[in-house]
């Protein structure tokens, strides 16, 4: 039996849907120009900037998208399944801070820390897929929207969670997307990139998330519902308040994005939070906000939607036992959710900062939620009355053919980021922040440039210098090697 | 009659009370009491208990959107009589507010102009998405003191630096104080970009902005002086 977490039970999922739907219908959802012709052939209603979306026309755009998609990797094998129950992890994005491996200290992220961290990645098969984790800031700001994605479909073959940051900015990174695809047709075909969108809380498609979907269902390229309600703030302040908004703000959205192309692949996603009455903030790590992921992911898969969350995140400013307990706690939550895509490890501090000690003491969470996943199963016709009747009383199961064949099976093995050494005596063990250090050290060591055929790094080279030239930017950062790099 | 007017003005703000804030600025000025002995003696002494009670964090924000609410009833009342006097109310500046052009993040933004408003600046948010003319224009036309800028993605927070340019173009930029703020912005980053302050949350964005107008009466006087 596979384990599972549900927090709703089908009468409150059918109450949720049931508000959602009046919602949109009135007060409506803002939604910007780009959108007002295709909502209107559809038979919503438009008034000023508001649309009044009936029902009909919403369930209508529910029933064309697809239950399930796959992700590719470069070679071009399905690598992330969306859809029913399976469960996926990849770093968190967009970070605006990393904090320093030597120092500890938060300080803006270059180049060749987004290398470092997707290498790392790279060798963790805990992560299905790579984010663009970080923007660069030694490359100028007009750019770093696409260089981040240049930087991580040149240094892996893992699919990618990736955003454009304006309504433009995203023809850009397609255009890369389909360089590195060998083509806009083989890329809508092979998707290696799912993108996320924010519709801006409450109910509002902004003019650059209207146009994103839009363009993005078009292109055939998967879309990721990224929909932050902040309860108490922009949003209700009832967790289910805010469940109602987000599916809301999802369903509106599908709604777009199937009438700009019927059956093109979406995900039903978000970032909802609480927000922390004392300070101010947005609490990644917040139980509540857990909650809230788990609920809204459930309404999607009643729907038969593939689903995403923000989870394994934390808030505090360092690699310290808060933001351990804080991503324990929700990658078990998400993993038991049976949430496809699980963004977020790595991060600290709201989302605002990354540390590749923590994507690597996450992993380690990770492994054990996928481990918890496999559940308690039967592996042995007797259970234990065979094992005992080999052993009679004398204990040495050590001995047993059993325990040699299925170990392996029933235990995880954590890497040495987890201690589970005899006690020093000295007192010398290393704490975790070093073990995760020499850990992702190791990773980086082992870690090979996965290859790119000549004709497609020479356009994606080409693409680069062209678009950084116009930039001011002669070299390119983070390809032109980085310190610590191998290849 | 006074003291206990003042008490019970004082807690109609702590306790977010509009109503009762209104019919207490209503009474005061009944009973012939000065508009400012009102604001000075009962109801900002409230808000500054509120401010004093949300660092501690006995308050939280919920309550302190209800107190800003009846400081904005009280004061409703209290402004009509001071106009009517000819005097003026005792603002502490005028703030014009925005987030950076192609950013629409807007709850930091909002909450710095809660908080400002509350503690008796006059505030014009001009929203999100805001070009740097923009900016300049709503200060000329307001006379504002101060202009706050908010950007929360790595990729607008230059435009920070467009706004100054603006002030700078319209020929304000003397006469305005520039105070920037959002996740990716430091302290460094103001002082690169040549503006006059940052503050990292909402609570220190008013210790900020009445440093700033400290700083700009000082020049002035300075200004008379020369
Ligand atoms: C909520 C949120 C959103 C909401 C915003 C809703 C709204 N109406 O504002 C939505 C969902 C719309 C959104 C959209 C996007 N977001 Co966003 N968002 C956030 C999030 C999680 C919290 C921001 C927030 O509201 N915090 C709470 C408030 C109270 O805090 P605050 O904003 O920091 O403000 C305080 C201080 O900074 C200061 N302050 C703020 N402004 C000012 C101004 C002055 C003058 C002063 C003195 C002080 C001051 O005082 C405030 C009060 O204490 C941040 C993460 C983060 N850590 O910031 C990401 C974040 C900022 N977003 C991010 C991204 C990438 C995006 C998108 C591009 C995603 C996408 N692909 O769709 C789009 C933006 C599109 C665009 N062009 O603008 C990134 C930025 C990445 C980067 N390196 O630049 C972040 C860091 C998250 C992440 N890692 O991905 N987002």
């Amino acid at each position: 039996m596979r384990p599972k977490l549900e927090l709703l039970d089908k009468p409150l999922i059918e109450r949720i849907l049931d508000e959602a739907f009046q919602l949109i219908r009135g007060p409506g959802v803002r939604i910007a120009p780009y959108g007002f012709d295709l909502l209107r052939s559809g038979g919503a209603s438009i008034d000023g900037d508001v649309a009044r979306i009936p029902e009909a026309l919403a369930r209508q755009a529910l029933a064309t998208v697809p239950q399930e998609f796959f992700l590719y990797d470069r070679r071009g094998d399905p690598a992330v399944h969306y859809g029913g129950d399976d469960v996926h992890f990849d770093p968190g994005s967009s970070c605006l801070n990393i904090l320093d491996a030597e120092t500890q200290q938060a300080r803006p992220a270059q180049s060749c820390d987004l290398v470092r961290l997707v290498q790392v990645a790279e060798m963790l098969p805990q992560f299905s897929a790579q984010s663009t984790a970080m923007v660069c800031n030694d490359v100028p700001a007009e750019i770093g929207d696409w260089y981040r994605l240049l930087l991580v479909l040149w240094h892996s073959e893992k699919p990618v969670v990736t955003g454009a940051f304006s309504a433009s900015s995203l023809h850009t990174l397609l255009e890369l997307l389909a360089l590195e695809s060998g083509g806009a047709e083989a890329l809508r075909q092979k998707p290696r990139a799912v993108f996320d969108v924010c519709p801006s809380p409450p109910l509002n498609w902004s003019e650059f998330a209207s146009q994103n979907m839009i363009d993005l269902a078009r292109a055939g390229v998967p879309a990721e519902i990224v929909s932050m309600p902040l309860a108490g703030a922009t949003a209700p302040v009832t967790l289910l308040g805010s469940i109602v908004q987000h599916a809301a703000e999802c369903i509106s959205g599908i709604t777009i994005h199937q009438l700009a192309c019927p059956g093109a692949p979406m995900v039903w996603g978000g970032a909802p939070a609480i927000f922390d009455m004392r300070t101010g903030t947005t609490p990644m790590g917040a139980i509540e906000t857990a909650m809230l992921d788990l609920g809204c992911a459930q309404v999607g898969k009643h729907l038969g939607l593939p689903t995403h969350a923000y989870l394994v995140a934390g808030d505090g400013k360092l690699v310290d036992a808060q933001a351990a307990m804080e991503s324990g706690i929700s990658a078990v939550l998400g993993a038991l959710a049976g949430i496809n895509m699980v963004s977020g490890a790595g991060m600290l501090d709201f989302l605002a900062c990354h540390s590749i000690e923590k994507l690597v003491i996450d992993a380690e969470a990770i492994a054990s939620a996928q481990r918890l996943l496999q559940g308690i199963e039967p592996r042995t016709e007797s259970l234990a009355v065979a094992m005992f009747a080999q052993t009679g009383l004398r204990g040495d199961f050590l001995k047993l053919k059993e325990t040699r064949a299925l170990f392996r099976g029933e235990q995880h093995f954590p890497s040495a980021v987890i201690d589970r050494g005899a006690p020093s005596l000295d007192g010398s063990a290393p704490d975790i922040l070093r073990r995760a250090r020499n850990r992702a050290d190791e990773l980086v060591a082992a870690y090979r440039r996965p290859e790119i055929s000549p004709d497609r790094e020479q356009a994606m080279l080409a693409f680069a210098h062209h678009q950084s030239r116009t930039a001011g930017l002669e070299a390119l950062p983070g390809i032109d090697r980085c310190r610590s790099q191998t290849d | 009659m006074q003291q206990p007017m003042f008490s019970a003005m004082r807690q109609s703000i702590i306790d977010g009370l509009p109503a009762t804030a209104t019919s207490l600025a209503q009474q005061a000025l009944s009973l012939g009491m000065a508009p400012l002995d009102a604001i000075n003696n009962g109801f900002v002494p409230g808000m500054e208990a509120v401010g004093d009670q949300f660092a501690k964090a006995q308050m939280f924000l919920p309550d302190m959107m209800a107190s800003a609410e009846a400081m904005r009833g009280a004061m409703a009342v209290l402004e009509v009589e001071l106009q009517r006097q000819g005097t003026e109310r005792p603002m502490a500046g005028i703030v014009v507010l925005g987030t950076t052009k192609g950013d629409i993040h807007e709850i930091g933004k909002q909450l710095v102009g809660t908080l400002l408003s509350a503690n008796g600046f006059r505030v014009y948010d001009l929203g999100a998405d805001v070009p740097g003319e923009k900016f300049a224009a709503k200060a000329l036309e307001l006379s504002a003191d101060i202009v706050g800028v908010s950007a929360l993605l790595t990729t607008t927070m230059r435009n920070q630096k467009t706004v100054i340019e603006a002030l700078e173009k319209a020929g304000l930029r003397p006469q305005i104080k520039v105070m920037v703020g959002g996740a990716p912005v430091t302290r460094r980053w103001a002082e690169e970009i040549g503006a006059d302050g940052y503050a990292k949350d909402a609570m220190s964005a008013v210790a900020l902005a009445r440093r700033l107008m400290e700083g700009k009466a000082q020049s002035a006087s300075a200004a008379v002086l020369l």
